[in-house]
């Protein structure tokens, strides 16, 4: 299935662009994760600490656990910083 | 600025963009738009200059998913404490020292409500609204790290 995958504040300007498409068979987003993480050092660098990590599946808060079955994007992100 | 619009009675207002706004002229325009209502509180957050070091501020947002989050938030405060309304402003993009980042403002019918609900929302939007801080420091740029006590707060409520 085709993913797409956004990149925001210190993961963006780590993997170097806000966002990819990806093919990809994951059936969870820790297994995304394990694939993106070899894509290139930038990816690892931003990868490295997944508990510094929040991630949004198709723009709703979700957990490292959530599977992918029919999800169109995924974003990773630090936790947030609003007010 | 892109507004979301109301939702009739009771409405959250949520607006984000990179404009500044009018923190007397927006609380009056919001104070004057609430009947039945008997108290308002309005706060605004201000980018500090934390003595000298800070030139500017940057706010990136998740713009697909930053309106949705604060209508839930809002839509939270709103049946909670029965507000007449509530009104979220957000910046995003470069903000120098002493400019309003953001605002909210509550309306009920007696103060309790209106204070606790603006309490409410800033806890929820600190750590659960999609935006990030970057401070340009003249030592060289800097993103704001989530404090343990910012997602502490979220267990009061």
């Amino acid at each position: 299935m085709r993913i797409d995958v956004r990149y925001f504040a210190w993961v963006r300007e780590r993997v170097g662009a806000s966002r990819e498409t990806v093919e990809t068979g994951a059936a969870t987003v820790a297994a995304l994760v394990a694939e993106l993480r070899g894509q290139s050092e930038g990816h690892a660098a931003a990868f490295a600490d997944v508990a510094a990590l929040r991630v949004a599946v198709d723009q709703a808060l979700a957990g490292f656990d959530a599977p992918l079955a029919g999800a169109r994007e995924v974003a990773f992100f630090p936790p947030m910083t609003g007010g | 600025m892109a507004d979301d619009g109301g939702r009739g009675g009771g409405a959250a207002r949520v607006r984000v963009g990179d404009g500044a706004f009018d923190l007397g002229a927006e609380t009056a325009d919001f104070a004057a738009a609430q009947p039945g209502a008997g108290a308002v509180v309005a706060f605004a957050g201000l980018v500090r200059d934390e003595e000298g070091d800070l030139h500017a501020l940057e706010i990136e947002h998740f713009p697909e998913m930053t309106g949705k989050a604060i209508a839930a938030i809002a839509g939270e405060a709103g049946a909670r404490w029965g507000l007449t309304g509530c009104l979220v402003i957000h910046r995003v993009g470069r903000l120098a020292p002493g400019e309003a980042i953001m605002m909210v403002a509550t309306a009920a019918r007696h103060r309790a409500a209106a204070f606790a609900a603006a309490e409410f929302l800033m806890d929820y939007l600190k750590s659960r609204a999609p935006f990030w801080k970057k401070e340009l420091r003249r030592s060289g740029p800097v993103w704001v790290a989530a404090r343990a006590e910012d997602e502490a707060a979220l267990a009061r409520w």
